[in-house]
């Protein structure tokens, strides 16, 4: 296949960069092997490489900057899920994937094939600015205004191995978008961006102080037009002030949100204002030619299609009705003409959310190379687009992915639920979140009741940490513990949207065996109750919760 | 303890000054450490009276250090030295100079090696790349 577009191109410096960075981690490794680093002391060395230890084996975290991969990349993870793991990986919340089951001894060797394709689990882990994420629709959604895309890889540059601001006071993660719909939660990150194009360049609106977590909290604009030059500047005053006075007595005191919540958001702007009156812009300026040089390192694809593509396409949906019902869950209008981009679920019905097996990663590799120029991208939602199919070639496409069990009609509906890692790995976890993600994937495992239903997302956490962004969830539940026994609090009207919100709590958490019932119920009342058009959030800001409370509770 | 220089030290202090807290300070103060939560602005002119400065890491992870020596160097012009004391790792070698750090106070057993080969492992930061200095 041609050379893999969309993505940024290493160069030498970056491979040497890392070869290098391996080499220590392998001293490291065998010193822990050896017994020369206890694990106290091992563990913030690991960490530093995306190496957790989680309830049964070692995690092993690979950063997929802002969730752009290219084929042969995709195929380096199918080898290692295959070859390293139990013969799958899981694709995460922050566009990442992960492997469950490595050993330690291994760890280096995984490394290096990783960075054999220009990877690494690099700021996956640590009190640093995490992966950035991104728009999965960067380039390719017909509603953008700005593909945020060579912004979000000057953004992961200026954060990789950042002298300053690799011991936060605790982990930092930064979105960026460049529609007007917001795709990437923007308010609910630690520093959430907007991109869009200005009169004399780009300006980027800039959020502070948004997240989830134990304290969920929807983030504040910083500012509203922040002009290129001055944006890497904007970010080191915003961080400069909260390594300074972040909280570090507390761990869930110390993300920034808490430290924005305390000084009030203009008590922070005012904080970040005095930072930048300090600061020598001449030191900070993200110069043009820089931008540009960067951009360089993107290929473009050559987007002509067909001119009959989207009357072919027409023709293949009249003739299927499945192929239709998918092509209208599953797809999102391109910019260019008769191209169209794809939302591969990665939500089989009674599936684990996110998981993918080894084989299933090599074909989505190969249908990149054969539909989308040889690029893939993951979703925060842990699902794949394909961003630039020919329109009339998607009816092949689909019926390869439903041979992969990958052609599931569900994206953004009931089933296409977010969930934790939860008890089956995670040790902070009270609850097992996976058992009950896949059995409500089951009970609604009809595509066309899932349309029926429509937009309607189900987050689950296993945990107050909220790793599945339950306060964000149409539904959300919350795993919690009661006498040994897991029981699960439900929430109603979280969104990340540009109307982002906390779901409210809709009254005393039920046994998991009520679980699917329950949320089976309130599903029920929605569909009886909903007006014509009208989406579950529509129905629940017109009603308020009280029908779903009685319906939830009914046979308690 | 042992003294490890991270480069050429800009301007290397006095090896005999007496070193104080700020709330020791006098007019013949020349050498202070600074407690992580202190806010290097208030030294005000005071810093040109300075030779020394001694940041320090009660844990390595609280990075503080770093923000005070950038601003100690970025702002306010501190040209003096700046030594790092506490709990460090390697790993932090070249943050610390990048930051304005010129030495680090290591115990008297503690092996140099792998401080020494942080400080070449990267030759080139990102940030440089970016045109940031």
């Amino acid at each position: 296949m041609n050379a893999p577009v969309g993505l940024y191109q290493y160069q030498t410096a970056d491979r040497e960069f890392l070869a290098s960075r391996i080499a220590e981690f392998e001293g490291q490794v065998a010193r822990r092997l050896s017994g020369d680093l206890t694990e106290d002391e091992f563990k913030p060395l690991r960490l530093m490489n995306g190496l957790y230890l989680q309830l049964h084996a070692y995690m092993l975290r690979v950063a997929i900057p802002y969730g752009v991969l290219d084929s042969r990349q995709m195929r380096k993870l199918a080898h290692i899920a295959r070859r390293y793991d139990r013969d799958y990986g899981h694709f995460t919340t922050r566009q990442n994937i992960q492997f469950n089951w490595i050993k330690l001894e291994e760890t280096p060797e995984i490394l290096r094939q990783l960075a054999d394709v220009d990877m690494h689990a690099i700021q996956t882990s640590g009190n640093c600015i995490r992966n950035v994420t991104c728009d999965q629709f960067a380039g390719a959604a017909a509603d953008e205004l700005m593909d945020p895309r060579v912004h979000a890889e000057i953004l992961r540059q200026w954060s990789t191995l950042h002298p300053e601001f690799t011991f936060l006071p605790r982990k930092f993660k930064i979105a960026i978008s460049g529609s007007p719909q917001d795709r990437v939660a923007a308010r609910f990150h630690d520093i959430g961006i907007l991109a869009r194009p200005g009169e004399n360049g780009p300006l980027f609106r800039i959020f502070v102080g948004g997240g989830l977590g134990r304290t969920p909290l929807v983030g504040h604009e910083l500012f509203d037009s922040v002009p290129e030059a001055d944006l890497l500047m904007t970010l080191e005053a915003v961080l400069r002030v909260y390594n300074a006075y972040g909280r570090r007595d507390n761990i869930y005191k110390a993300r920034i949100k808490i430290l924005v919540q305390a000084l009030g958001i203009e008590g922070y702007r005012e904080a970040v204002r005095h930072e930048l009156s300090r600061m020598d812009p001449s030191h900070y300026r993200l110069a043009p030619e820089v931008v540009a040089a960067i951009r360089a390192r993107f290929a473009a694809p050559d987007l002509t299609a067909s001119p009959d593509a989207d009357a072919v396409l027409r023709r293949d949906r009249q003739a299927n009705p499945a192929f239709d019902r998918w092509v209208r869950s599953n797809t999102l209008p391109h910019f260019a003409p008769g191209r169209i981009a794809v939302t591969v679920s990665i939500k089989p019905a009674g599936g684990i959310p996110g998981d993918a097996t080894s084989d299933q990663l090599d074909r989505l590799a190969d249908l990149a190379d054969q539909f989308s120029f040889g690029e893939l991208r993951i979703t925060h939602l842990q699902n794949v687009v394909l961003a630039h199919v020919a329109q009339d070639r998607l009816y092949a496409l689909w019926q390869v992915l439903n041979e992969i069990g990958l052609g599931d009609a569900n994206n953004e509906l009931i089933g296409d639920i977010v969930a934790c890692p939860g008890l089956d790995y995670c040790a902070l976890a009270n609850a097992r979140s996976i058992p009950i993600a896949q059995k409500l994937s089951a009970r609604f495992a009809d595509n066309a009741l899932q349309e029926e239903i429509g937009k309607l997302r189900i987050n689950i956490s296993g945990c107050i940490n909220a790793c599945g962004h339950h306060h964000v969830g149409h539904i959300g539940l919350l795993g919690v513990d009661k006498r040994g026994e897991e029981f699960f609090q439900i929430t109603l009207g979280g969104r990340d949207d540009d109307k982002s919100r906390t779901g409210d709590i809709l009254g005393a958490a039920l046994p998991e065996d009520d679980m699917v019932d329950a949320i089976a119920r309130i599903v029920d009342r929605y569909l009886s109750v909903r007006e014509r058009g009208e989406q579950f959030l529509d129905t629940l800001s017109r009603l308020g919760d009280a029908p779903f409370k009685e319906a939830a509770y009914e046979t308690v | 303890m042992k003294q490890f220089n991270l480069g050429p030290v800009r301007h290397p202090a006095p090896a005999t000054l007496d070193i104080v807290s700020v709330g020791e300070m006098t007019d013949a103060t020349r050498a202070i450490r600074l407690s992580p939560d202190f806010d290097v602005e208030t030294l005000g002119s005071a810093l040109d009276h300075l030779d020394l400065i001694i940041v320090t890491f009660p844990i390595f992870r609280d990075g503080r250090g770093f923000t005070q020596a950038r601003a100690l160097r970025e702002y306010f012009g501190f040209a003096g030295e700046i030594r790092a004391e506490g709990h460090l790792i390697p790993d932090q070698a070249q943050f610390l100079w990048t930051c304005g750090v010129d030495a680090v106070q290591l115990e008297d057993d503690t092996d140099t090696t792998p401080w020494l080969r942080a400080l070449t492992l990267f030759p080139v930061t990102y940030q440089a790349r970016l045109g940031l200095r």
